[in-house]
């Protein structure tokens, strides 16, 4: 038998044929993905990134559950139009607590991630509500029944921990004062209001829909819209220290 | 767990190390094997197969 | 009809099958009463009614059949197991009108937005990935599973292995499909590319897809034909690599066992490595190794001759799954991912030209000394052209890989144009010549009911395809040079809305090429169904009808 009828190794036996097949797909996720996982360069060291909120990331689980990552790219690239258009490019850092990123794909709509602090809560209650009444062009769907859905305060805190469970670092007291905290962000005559804004720096207090009541996910959506891309201050932040 | 990422430093840095002349070399032993004169043969034989079925 | 004997009893695959889903619908009751959100209650109680059907059905197929099970050979030829086949390719057809239907919508939507109605249902977010996963997964994966499974029994000459496990693998693989759709029309997403189905419609399909691996493998080990051809070995590395992907993209920790939302494992630059390396091998491993096998027996099949290079078919295979699990990264070209990672995909991407394009020269010259059946065979040219439609994309996308490229086609319409000549030109042509093979075979009829409808279907979908393919090119190119036109003053020339505004008449053609598309299929499922209600059945060989002497 010459050697190189030993092909037939694979070509005869089908168990040698699929360990053949795991070994050559298990090379590349090796070298590609687990060296993000060590490497110190991966994700530069940045000022101010924090967890969401309890308001934030129930905005964030409807951006989520609705799909905006189809149409929104959250993910600027350092190209020369897209910093003039949109901001700083992205870092790493920006997104490391989100589980899932929402970097996105495509950009049917504009990049939204640095839309904090861009447009009024106002004009985003409009835009949500019907995006042609304040862009007539607008090919966006409209989601006037944000407004009517309230939010669940009482589970908010089983959805840190469990995000706590895959490395988001909440602390206890933020856990513990979840619920509360939910409301107080969107009440800024709320007692609760001062102990909020010491558990999450930068964090925006307002009746972001505009209406009297309980949190709605129009609150929660608004809330998370208008953090995204404000924590990291660009005044201080080094680039040089994180070149790779 | 240390155990297991130090297992898992030595296989990854052993791959980034070694995988392209390996893959080289095994690729053109495939090569040479699918060309080699001796197995025409059989993958002539082998080619027919869907057509030989009743 | 059911007569019971003495010596018959049930397999342990029924009887533990049975117990398996009588657990199953109980616990799912239980679900269903704590569930915390509605569309997990729905999806409990919808599987605890699966779950109890299954039960029903196990027992009185036991008590309808007859003691023996159905044998391995008859008369010294394979007893091929056909009705799983059968359920496939109807399911096939029929995911597939959903599917491009759904996409005619959401492609309308984007043209004309009131067609989103302010309803959360049907909205654009929530119905495209129902458009994706319908065509990709629901049709693309029956025709996969489905063609896999003939393959794999004619190739080895031998009985699909197990008795209820192949039914188990088939309609376990559309239940999950049903879990996943409604899934995003309630709202129930984890909102990953492609992977968008939650915790428990993932755990699900892992389990039917590793009965899915065994079942084939077993197949495969049973053999009676000494050499694996070359097809099995496609749907073999499709099999376990979907497998290793689905498990490396999805690890997930549901909030509550009794809720649907969960949080995936991965976070931020992680999250998206994992998911770009599943996205990307989803297209080499789902839509395009599976599909090869497809290419690699219905090609030499359809045109009665053999591959044209078995030895570059050698080359082809391992070339092609080396190379293309590196080729993630090119989804993340100029993101937060380190350089040297996409520039590893970059390298990659471009070097995957040259197997693909090897696969796609020993598809089209299998037909070499058969030339003239194009003229006369519509479903050959389908399968032709659809080769030809794999070549095209398989240039284009180490094309749009390369990173100045990419810098202008990223976040375009370029990518759903390209996407779009690889899923309708490719896939789409490849299963669709494949089912037109598929359904005379395994229903055993002579052949189809027309093949003049055949090559309606042919030049509607191809011109609904060039429609399609060229109005994004043109809107994908377009707007990516106007975000990036500056005035003479050095401002930027246009805003984002002028941007969006100026893809319109696009959208329109391109949602005129989806409906070409769809028309093109429901022709196919009316061929289809008359093929098997009134074709002319074929004469059986007269070695089956022979007496054993």
């Amino acid at each position: 038998m010459s050697f190189w009828t030993r092909h037939q190794v694979f070509e005869k036996n089908s168990i040698i044929l699929v360990v053949g097949i795991l070994l050559v797909i298990a090379i590349g996720g090796l070298v590609e993905i687990t060296p993000l996982f060590y490497l110190k360069s991966t994700i530069e060291v940045v000022d101010g990134v924090r967890p969401y909120t309890p308001l934030e990331l129930a905005g964030r689980n409807v951006y989520v559950r609705e799909g905006c990552y189809l149409c929104h790219s959250q993910m600027i690239r350092p190209l020369r139009d897209e910093v003039e258009r949109y901001g700083h490019f992205s870092l790493a850092a920006e997104s490391m607590y989100d589980h899932p990123f929402q970097w996105g794909s495509k950009r049917t709509g504009p990049d939204l991630a640095r839309v904090g602090a861009k447009y009024s809560d106002d004009w985003h209650v409009t835009h949500l509500t019907n995006p042609r009444a304040i862009v007539p062009q607008s090919v966006m769907p409209g989601y006037p029944f944000l407004a009517a859905n309230e939010v669940d305060p009482d589970t908010i805190a089983d959805h840190m921990r469990t995000l706590r469970m895959v490395g988001t670092p909440y602390t206890d007291d933020q856990i513990a004062n979840a619920a509360a905290d939910m409301k107080a962000q969107a009440d800024p005559d709320n007692p609760g209001a001062d102990a909020f804004a010491k558990r999450y720096a930068k964090a925006a207090v307002r009746n972001f829909d505009g209406k009297p009541g309980a949190p709605t996910e129009m609150d929660a959506l608004i809330a998370y819209l208008q953090m995204l891309g404000t924590l990291v201050d660009f005044k201080l932040y080094n680039e040089k220290a994180n070149l790779r | 767990m240390k155990a297991i990422l130090s297992v898992h430093n030595l296989a990854s840095d052993f791959v980034t190390t070694f995988w392209t002349p390996a893959f080289v070399a095994i690729f053109l032993a495939i090569v040479a094997y699918a060309f080699w004169p001796r197995n025409k043969a059989a993958f002539d034989e082998a080619a027919r197969l869907p057509l030989r079925e009743e | 009809m059911s007569q019971p004997s003495i010596s018959k009893s049930m397999t342990i695959g029924e009887s533990g099958l049975a117990a398996v889903f009588a657990v199953t619908a109980f616990l799912c009751v239980i679900a269903a009463a704590k569930a915390l959100d509605a569309p997990f209650a729905f999806h409990a109680s919808l599987a605890a009614a699966a779950s109890l059907a299954s039960v029903f059905v196990i027992l009185n197929n036991y008590f309808g059949r007859p003691a023996a099970l159905p044998p391995q050979e008859i008369n010294g030829r394979p007893n091929y197991n056909m009705g799983p086949i059968k359920f496939t390719a109807f399911m096939a057809v029929f995911w597939g009108i959903a599917g491009f239907l759904v996409g005619l919508i959401i492609a309308s939507q984007l043209a004309w937005p009131a067609l989103n109605f302010d309803l959360q249902w049907i909205q654009f977010g929530r119905l495209r990935p129902l458009h994706t996963s319908a065509v990709i997964f629901a049709f693309g994966g029956n025709v996969l599973i489905g063609t896999s499974l003939y393959v794999v029994q004619k190739s080895c000459r031998a009985r699909l292995a197990g008795y209820l496990a192949p039914w188990f693998v088939v309609v376990g693989y559309n239940f999950f499909i049903v879990i996943a759709g409604t899934g995003y029309l309630l709202g129930v997403t984890q909102s990953k590319e492609y992977a968008e189905p939650e915790w428990y419609a993932d755990l699900w399909l892992t389990i039917v897809w590793v009965a899915y691996l065994l079942v084939f493998l077993a197949t495969v080990i049973k053999r009676k034909e000494p050499h694996i051809f070359v097809a099995n070995w496609f749907y073999l590395a499709f099999i376990v690599t979907i497998a290793v992907l689905h498990l490396g993209n999805n690890p997930a920790l549901p909030v509550s066992l009794f809720g649907s939302k969960s949080y995936i494992a991965w976070g931020g630059i992680q999250d998206a490595m994992f998911q770009w390396w599943y996205g990307h091998n989803a297209v080499g491993f789902f839509l395009t190794a599976g599909f090869l096998a497809i290419m690699y027996y219905f090609v030499p099949k359809r045109a009665e001759r053999p591959v044209y290079s078995y030895r570059l078919s050698i080359v082809h295979f391992w070339a092609l799954i080396f190379l293309y699990i590196w080729a993630g990264p090119h989804h993340l070209h100029y993101t937060a991912l380190p350089d040297w990672t996409q520039t590893l995909g970059m390298t990659f991407s471009v070097m995957l030209w040259m197997p693909s394009w090897g696969g796609m020269i020993n598809g089209l010259m299998t037909l070499s000394g058969a030339w003239d059946k194009l003229r006369t065979d519509p479903v050959l040219r389908m399968l032709v052209v659809s080769v030809a439609f794999y070549g095209m994309s398989t240039f284009e996308g180490p094309m749009m890989s390369i990173k100045v490229v990419n810098s202008l086609s990223h976040y375009t319409d370029w990518t759903i144009g390209h996407v779009h000549s690889g899923a309708l030109g490719w896939v789409g042509f490849v299963s669709f010549g494949a089912l037109y093979c598929l359904v005379p075979w395994v229903w055993n009829r002579k052949g189809l009911y027309s093949l003049k409808l055949v090559n309606w279907h042919f030049w509607i979908a191809t011109l609904g395809i060039v429609l399609y393919i060229s109005a994004m090119w043109v809107s994908g190119i377009l707007q990516g040079l106007m975000w990036r036109a500056y005035t003479s003053l050095g401002f930027l020339e246009y805003s984002f809305i002028e941007t969006v505004e100026a893809m319109h008449p696009f959208y329109i053609i391109r949602a005129a090429g989806g409906a070409l598309f769809l028309i093109g299929s429901l022709i196919m499922a009316y061929n289809l169904w008359m093929t098997v209600r009134v074709g002319e059945a074929e004469v059986q060989a007269p070695v089956a009808l022979q007496p054993a002497e």
